[in-house]
């Protein structure tokens, strides 16, 4: 919502103007991290500076260049599908914070 | 003691076979000087001496009984703390995994253990491999070896201190964008970060998938040739694995450089670039050139926008692979707090450090929602268009030589007030990462305070053999000269 | 109601592979295991752990999108979707966005006012979820990762259906296609098919979209029905009341007969889709691609018109008999055996149908093979056994795939010809019914069947119960 409108009216400038406190609490809450207010203000700045910075990639002429995702040429890596693993619960649990019924405690997920 | 210790990982190796030392000695002195340096250095953040001597134990039994015959048989060995070891502590340097025990090892780390060698402990880094200095671990700095108040470079920095300070006789690192190099560089260590590919990062904690590699540092090139051959492998659990690449790098340790075309980038010397560390490197240029390479300076091209494409790649990479880090199945999970969504985010703002945190809100970012193709993308297609900048100077080259990093070693707690100036550090390592290609550092000189100066030596895709020769001739010069 | 409305529906339907093995590691994918005993580094997100795909997966895929007419991707790829939920072990999810495996396609359905084509916009790869079960007695949730990992195809409609039947059509047709090409059971009621309904209502002859709402949670053909009626009722009675569809994703409640939707303000939904750095582009090859099509099975419209050309059975029979790739076989066996198959087909319409209805299985739950089948028809065409017996031994049959001919000849099934033994029983029930003797004797004609019910009830149904009939008369002068 103000996320939507304040990314709008950013464009055109540099992109330190662009990321707000609404860009801050929208991308915390993707990423799931809760900053302080000191940490929002660093990371205002700090991400801001980071994003001018990228914006000199806008100074290269990449049209019709394909997106590099892999550098090495190979594809079709596949497996057979055969049964490879057996019971893997112990190792699976081994480092579980909270453990029951051989499953992972987690706080409740409402529906 | 002493002269064990000032043994390569090779020669330790023969001399153990030879019956002149044992693995338990090897260890045992490694542990010795561990006591007396590493409440200074801080080079581990795991280390079990009583598992240790015994792994050692049953290494020379089987030594003894000729069931272990390779080069490195015996020979201790620090891993990276973001190496799983089955049974050890993993830790990534951070909070979030402060009691992550793995249930595998790496498949790099099993292949050591086939060769015989012998793991120390587990070498302190910069959390999740993100920094330059390893002062963003969460267990403390490592310092480094020449001068304590200054930093051992990162993010591998206790690896690469380790190896120098004699802490152990090589050292297994990880290089997303220089963490192998710049690291060994500060450290006046060799360090290899091999081609994509090259070694399986299978159990290694990934940081940006597309980008790590696993790589030794060691003492001199042929340790570091050894140890290479030792964990290279396709991996049928790695699909980024490739399947065909030559592995036989210790044959590559022939001292001739005759006819080699070596280029050097201009853009590589320009402003940045400490006057010290270019007079060092090219005067490597000029050793390289005596032994007969055919030495020319090129335009590389492209070298500004490595680092705005690594960070932009990088950190989105990364701000995904560390998602799984929640709380649910492993690691820190914070105390007493109620619903679901305040338990990710408080365990994650609790279990991660400052820097991890502003990579993952930056790499979150360039891939929501609208930004997706002016960032991501963008960075793809720029990494595209280095990669070709680099198949044409291999066209004309067989290797690139320049610095490691723009400067020596910097002092502590510099680094990290100003992180756009300190990823600046990375312009020299970076686009080898973004291109997929191997690159060594070798120790090439000593600034005017002693702090060692690293030379950089960059192969096309798989042509580490190419890297490894060059590098071991202008090894052996050195040597010889200095002699 | 004063406008007259039209209900736009499309379909995301997911359908979970019938693969031995996860799509990215070599867990086992087998249904009942104790909680995460189907696990390992991969499926469940430990650091480190890599993902290598399925080889089985991409077929699978590729032979459902040439069933539906889809063009398929050659150089596709895997994408990750973010989000956090702790049935999510690495809290991103491997599917396609970018490229898609496959795109384009087409279903033709049948309904009631006629055949239509139903666009498939794409199918994707991507990995199952957790399960979550809800601790009642300490308010926490808890995780079984061993569906995680295990393969889905992603089938996404164009919305192109208008009704409620018109999307059972469809599913129906799916289902049909797939349980052909044994890519998967297709079960609904156990998760093996899942269907998504996105919805929205327009104005008779509009041509814009309503905004859509996308319905989760519907386990059974009857759900879904009741949540399409429910939704655009619904919709329509917003609209009337002057308010907005608002586009969201709405849980169906089956039990209550309603949805409500499914909103958190830490659902951001913006998945940060970008290519899986872990797994290499897939290239499918001619090679590949002409493997594939060479072993597309005979797909139901084809086997219904080669079964009229070559069976004199009933078009009905045809229709309920090609509905499952498993009866069709069987039936085609099974006839090749024995050459009778307005006989096969009767003991598949007849017993095979009502026994599944009345045990609640389904038409792959069949048990018995072709060869026992023929043996039995034969065992009847020869009059070794009679009627009554065949059934008996075809119940047996069903349940455990006896051989018909050994079990006859243990049991002591076969008809009994042996005059003498059949004269002795006639003539104890005609000793023993005196009344209807004399019925019969007195013109009623009918008394006869009695005395032959009798007699067969005291051969335990094994006599030739024409032959009875004639003895009887005989007897009776």
């Amino acid at each position: 919502m103000g996320y939507g409108a304040d990314r709008e009216s950013g464009k055109g400038g540099t992109m330190a103007n662009v990321i707000d406190d609404a860009t801050i609490e929208y991308v915390g809450i993707l990423a799931k991290l809760e900053l302080s207010d000191e940490e929002k203000e660093a990371a205002k700045k700090d991400m801001g500076r980071m994003l001018d910075y990228i914006d000199q990639l806008n100074e290269l002429d990449t049209s019709g260049v394909e997106p590099m995702s892999h550098v090495l040429p190979v594809r079709n890596v596949f497996r057979e599908d055969v049964v490879t693993n057996g019971d893997g619960r112990e190792e699976t649990l081994l480092n579980a914070p909270e453990r029951k019924e051989d499953m992972f405690v987690v706080p409740k997920t409402f529906e | 003691m002493r002269s064990i210790l000032n043994c390569t990982a090779v020669e330790l190796s023969e001399k153990i076979k030879a019956g002149e030392y044992t693995a338990v000695e090897a260890m045992e002195a490694v542990f010795e000087r561990i006591g007396e340096k590493e409440q200074e250095y801080h080079c581990y953040i795991t280390l079990d001496r009583e598992s240790a001597l015994n792994r050692a134990k049953e290494v020379q039994r089987k030594i003894e009984a000729k069931e272990l015959t390779g080069p490195l048989a015996g020979v201790p060995v620090a891993v990276k703390d973001n190496l799983c070891t089955k049974g050890v502590l993993t830790s990534c340097a951070s909070k979030i995994l402060e009691n992550f025990v793995p249930a595998y090892s790496a498949t790099a780390v099993e292949h050591l253990e086939k060769a015989g060698a012998v793991m120390v402990g587990k070498a302190n880094m910069d959390e999740f491999a993100m920094g330059s200095t390893t002062e963003t671990s969460y267990y403390g700095v490592t310092r480094n070896p020449v001068n304590p108040a200054h930093v051992p470079g990162g993010s591998s920095g206790g690896s690469a201190a380790a190896v120098a300070l004699q802490e152990c006789f090589m050292a297994l690192g990880s290089d997303t964008g220089g963490s192998i190099r710049q690291p060994a560089s500060y450290c006046g260590v060799v360090g290899l970060k091999p081609t994509y590919g090259m070694v399986s990062r299978y159990g290694l904690v990934s940081y940006a998938s597309s980008l790590d590699q696993i790589g030794p540092i060691t003492k001199n090139v042929a340790d570091a040739a050894y140890l290479l051959e030792a964990i290279a492998s396709y991996d049928k659990k790695d699909s980024t694995s490739m399947p065909d690449a030559d592995r036989d790098f210790t044959g590559a340790l022939v001292e001739d450089v005759t006819g080699m075309r070596i280029g050097i980038p201009r853009d590589y010397f320009g402003a940045g670039l400490e006057k010290e560390v270019e007079t060092a490197v090219l005067a490597a240029a000029e050793v390289l050139k005596d032994a007969g390479a055919v030495v020319e300076e090129f335009d590389l091209g492209m070298a500004e926008y490595a680092i705005p494409a690594y960070y932009t790649i990088a950190t989105a990479e990364a701000s995904s692979n560390l998602e799984r880090f929640d709380g649910i199945k492993y690691g820190y999970r914070t105390k007493g707090c109620v619903g679901l969504h305040n338990m990710y985010k408080k365990t994650r703002s609790e279990g991660f450090g400052e820097e991890v945190k502003r990579r993952i809100m930056l790499g979150s970012f360039v891939l929501s929602s609208g930004y997706y193709d002016a960032y991501y993308l963008k960075a793809l297609r720029t990494k595209a268009l280095i990669r070709k900048a680099f198949d044409e100077a291999f066209s004309k080259f067989d290797l690139i030589l320049g610095p490691v990093a723009p400067s020596t070693a910097p002092k502590l707690g510099e680094s990290l007030a100003d992180p756009l100036k300190m990823y600046l550090g990375d312009i020299y390592t970076i686009s080898v990462n973004l291109a997929g290609l191997p690159g060594i550092s070798v120790p090439c000189g000593k600034d005017g305070n002693g702090l060692p100066i690293g030379l950089q030596l960059i192969g096309d895709c798989f042509a580490e053999k190419k890297l490894i020769r060059a590098a071991y001739t202008f090894e052996k010069q050195t040597v010889a000269k200095r002699l | 109601m004063s406008k007259h409305y039209e209900t736009v529906i499309g379909l995301e339907v997911h359908v979970e592979l019938a693969t031995k093995t996860k799509i990215f590691c070599g867990c086992s994918t087998a249904f009942g295991g104790a909680p995460n005993s189907h696990t390992c580094p991969v499926c469940t997100g430990m650091p480190g752990s890599l993902p290598v795909l399925n080889k089985q997966v991409l077929e699978y895929a590729i032979a459902v999108g040439l069933a539906t007419n889809c063009e398929i991707t050659r150089d596709a790829r895997f994408d990750r979707k973010n989000y956090f939920y702790p049935d999510n072990p690495q809290n991103y999810q491997i599917s396609q966005l970018y490229l898609p495996i496959c795109r384009n396609g087409r279903v033709e359905i049948e309904t009631e006012n006629g055949k239509k084509f139903v666009g498939i916009h794409e199918i994707h790869m991507e990995e199952d979820a957790g399960k979550l079960i809800h601790d009642e007695w300490e308010d926490c949730s808890l995780v079984d990762f061993n569906r995680s990992g295990v393969p889905l195809i992603e089938i996404v409609s164009e919305p192109d259906m208008r009704s409620a039947e018109e999307v059972i059509a469809y599913l129906e047709t799916l289902r049909m296609l797939i349980q052909y090409l044994g890519a998967s059971d297709c079960k609904l009621q156990e998760g093996s098919m899942r269907a998504d309904v996105n919805l929205s209502v327009r104005e008779a002859g509009t041509e814009k979209f309503g905004t859509r709402t996308e319905m989760k949670n519907l386990n059974s053909f009857r759900a879904i029905m009741h949540a399409i009626e429910n939704e655009t009722e619904r919709q329509i009675d917003l609209l009337e009341e002057g308010k907005e569809v608002v586009q969201e994703t709405r849980r169906w409640d089956d039990n209550k007969g309603y949805s409500y939707a499914m909103r958190s303000k830490e659902d951001a939904r913006d998945y940060r889709y970008f290519p899986d750095p872990d797994l290499m582009p897939v290239h499918v090859t001619d090679a590949m691609l002409n493997g594939i099509r060479a072993r597309q099975p005979e797909f139901r419209t084809e086997k219904i018109e080669r079964y009229k050309r070559e069976y004199d059975i009933p078009e009905y029979d045809i229709g309920i008999i090609t509905e499952t790739k498993h009866m069709a076989d069987l039936f085609e066996e099974t006839t090749a055996l024995c050459g009778q198959p307005k006989k096969v087909s009767n003991w598949l319409m007849g017993e095979t149908l009502r026994l599944l209805k009345e045990k609640n299985e389904d038409p792959e739950d069949i048990r018995f093979s072709p060869r026992h089948l023929a043996a039995l028809i034969s065992l009847v065409d020869s009059r070794a056994i009679t009627g009554p017996v065949a059934k008996d031994v075809f119940e047996k049959m069903f349940e455990e795939d006896i051989d018909p001919e050994a079990y006859v000849e243990e049991q002591g099934l076969k008809t009994v010809n042996d005059e003498g033994t059949l004269r002795a029983a006639v003539e104890k029930v005609l000793a023993e019914n005196p009344q209807s003797v004399a019925d019969y004797k007195g013109g009623k004609q009918k008394a006869i069947g009695f005395l032959v019910g009798q007699t067969m009830k005291a051969m335990q149904g094994k006599a030739d119960p024409g032959l009875v009939n004639r003895m009887l008369k005989e007897l009776l002068g």
